[in-house]
């Protein structure tokens, strides 16, 4: 079971390095990711349904995801939409594309079909477990993914990216398009929110077009536990809190699960329980503030 | 080198809140002018700059870049040759980000490629070109800029502005928002960088005889219009009190902005 958090941990660990790049570095509330983790899934399952190749798929998915994030980015900087309202058209109208992807369907079983998990277990099944090798494969795919970011991260472009999120007025100043930087920034993060949704499509064996449904909180929720590890500066660190946030969280949910069962928790209830995580790691971050009650109180004692 | 034709400003046409910022500007700037200009609280000083730089477009006129028009050029193309620092000294500098990654970004205009650049021949310059401001900032170059001083990051602003070589420099109150000595350093570093690299510049400021000292030639606005321009020789001789008094001359009104008055030496 334990290997079964790491997995998960791992695959949503994409989809949270997505939603960091949006939420943190580029300060663009992006709600798109709703829409674009079942977009990934549809597109991978639909293409694997029909034959094709598995690099394709992933491909194709990224590119979809990549479309999705560009679309939310031109709605905001064309129309002057602001930013949460672009993400929520986005995915409102990737809903009607994902069952269309899919066939008109609101799922794909992918339990009869090769997939990269069937592919990558009838390879080492001879000499390694069927967990292992799936952890030891998807731990490699999330860091190849993270480390991938950290040099894009010091590229020209990435620092850039880095600066737009804490001050546009000197972006432009450096003469750079904003708008394009915006759709380059969301584009990529909605990519990566597609690979992991392809990625969760075979892993669970099947996609759903209620895949996405409160994903960005599940991100959010993420970011916030991971930033409570460790404070840094330093890119590679940011992104390796962000895979270890999304391995804790799962690993809450877990317990939520597998012990909630005896104070009456459905999982039903595991949304209600991600909302409240949120809620509690702000008062947390709150309490690191000066003028939180606690501090202030003790300060009065004092 | 730039040149305003009839350039009017209406905010908020059509309505009650109508207001008139820059009424039929005509200004000429030539290559190497270094310009002080004064003037009261909604004299249309900051947008005469927001509308050099592009931040918005004129109601009406034209704008001039060596005799190509630029009206209607974005802000983002028109910042590689425009360099601008504004009264806030947050808004040039990245705060969660070091201050060498902050001199990368900086460090060319115009867009950005997928490209690592910074490295330790990067790093040597940033150190040397550093250490023109003697503030010992080429021994922090790792530290995030939310630990400088705004007069710290005012001077770095003014730096990476200047070493990216701009055909003209929008300096927007740049000084106000900081200490006296604070002020008084940066002031003395955007002389000297502007008069030893021979750049061209536009200084805004509310303190007279700063606008009187630095510089070779001064504007007063005034409601929207330019109604003072002096020059040359004139500008060598001119005083506080001279300056009130060409005001009054010319508006038949008295300067009664204390602001304007007060905030002299």
């Amino acid at each position: 079971m334990i290997e079964g958090i790491f997995v998960e941990g791992l695959i949503y660990g994409i989809m949270v390095l997505g939603v960091f790049i949006t939420y943190r570095i580029l300060d663009f509330p992006d709600l798109t990711v709703d829409g674009s983790f079942p977009l990934g899934a549809a597109i991978m399952a639909s293409l694997i349904v029909s034959g094709h190749n598995i690099f394709f798929a992933l491909f194709a998915a990224f590119a979809g995801g990549v479309a999705a994030g560009v679309v939310t980015a031109t709605i905001h900087n064309r129309l002057k939409v602001p930013n949460l309202l672009a993400g929520i058209l986005t995915m409102t109208m990737l809903w009607s594309v994902n069952i269309r992807v899919m066939g008109n369907r609101a799922n794909l079983p992918l339990l009869q079909n090769h997939t990269i998990i069937t592919d990558i277990v009838a390879k080492t099944e001879s000499f390694i477990p069927r967990e292992y090798s799936i952890l030891i494969f998807f731990f490699l795919v999330a860091m190849a993914i993270k480390i991938g970011l950290d040099i894009f991260f010091r590229t020209d472009m990435g620092l850039t990216l880095g600066a737009l999120g804490n001050n546009q007025q000197m972006v432009i100043s450096q003469g750079v398009n904003i708008n394009l930087m915006k759709a380059i920034g969301v584009g990529l993060s909605n990519g990566l929110v597609a690979v992991s949704g392809a990625f969760a499509a075979q892993y669970q064996g099947f996609a759903d077009v209620g895949l996405g449904t409160g994903i960005v909180v599940v991100g959010l929720a993420s970011v916030m536990i991971g930033e409570f590890i460790y404070t840094s500066n330093k890119i590679w660190i940011l992104t390796l809190r962000v895979l270890a946030g999304s391995i804790i969280y799962k690993a809450i949910m877990y317990l939520g699960r597998y012990y909630g069962y005896h104070i009456g928790l459905t999982p039903n209830d595991l949304k209600l329980l991600a909302g409240l995580l949120i809620i509690i790691c702000l008062i947390i971050a709150q309490g690191k503030n000066s003028n939180n009650i606690f501090r202030r109180w003790k300060n009065d004692q004092a | 080198m730039i040149r305003l034709e009839n350039i009017k400003k209406v905010f908020h046409e059509g309505t009650v809140n109508e207001n008139t910022a820059l009424k039929k500007i005509n200004l000429t700037v030539k290559e190497g002018d270094f310009i002080t200009i004064v003037g009261s609280n909604g004299a249309g000083k900051s947008t005469l700059f927001n509308t050099i730089s592009g931040s918005f477009s004129p109601t009406n006129g034209q704008i001039f870049f060596n005799n190509e028009n630029v009206t209607r050029m974005p802000e983002y193309r028109r910042a590689e040759f425009i360099g601008r620092i504004f009264q806030d000294p947050l808004l040039g500098t990245a705060s969660n980000m070091s201050l060498e990654d902050n001199m990368m970004i900086c460090n060319k205009k115009g867009f950005k490629g997928l490209r690592v650049s910074l490295n330790s021949r990067m790093r040597e310059r940033f150190r040397n070109e550093l250490k023109l401001l003697q503030m010992g900032l080429e021994d922090r170059m790792e530290h995030n800029l939310q630990l400088f001083s705004g007069g710290q990051r005012q001077a770095l602003t003014l730096l990476m502005t200047v070493l990216s070589n701009p055909s003209l420099i929008l300096l927007d109150e740049h000084t106000a928002a900081l200490d006296p000595k604070n002020a008084a350093m940066v002031l003395e570093l955007t002389d000297r960088f502007i008069r030893e690299r021979k750049l061209t510049a536009m200084m805004i400021t509310h303190n007279m005889s700063q606008a009187i000292k630095f510089g070779n030639r001064i504007l007063m606005m005034h409601k929207g219009e330019i109604i003072l321009d002096i020059s040359g020789e004139e500008k060598k001789s001119l005083t506080v009190e001279g300056l009130v008094k060409k005001f009054y001359n010319v508006k038949h009104e008295l300067l009664t902005n204390d602001e304007v008055l007060l905030s002299h030496e």
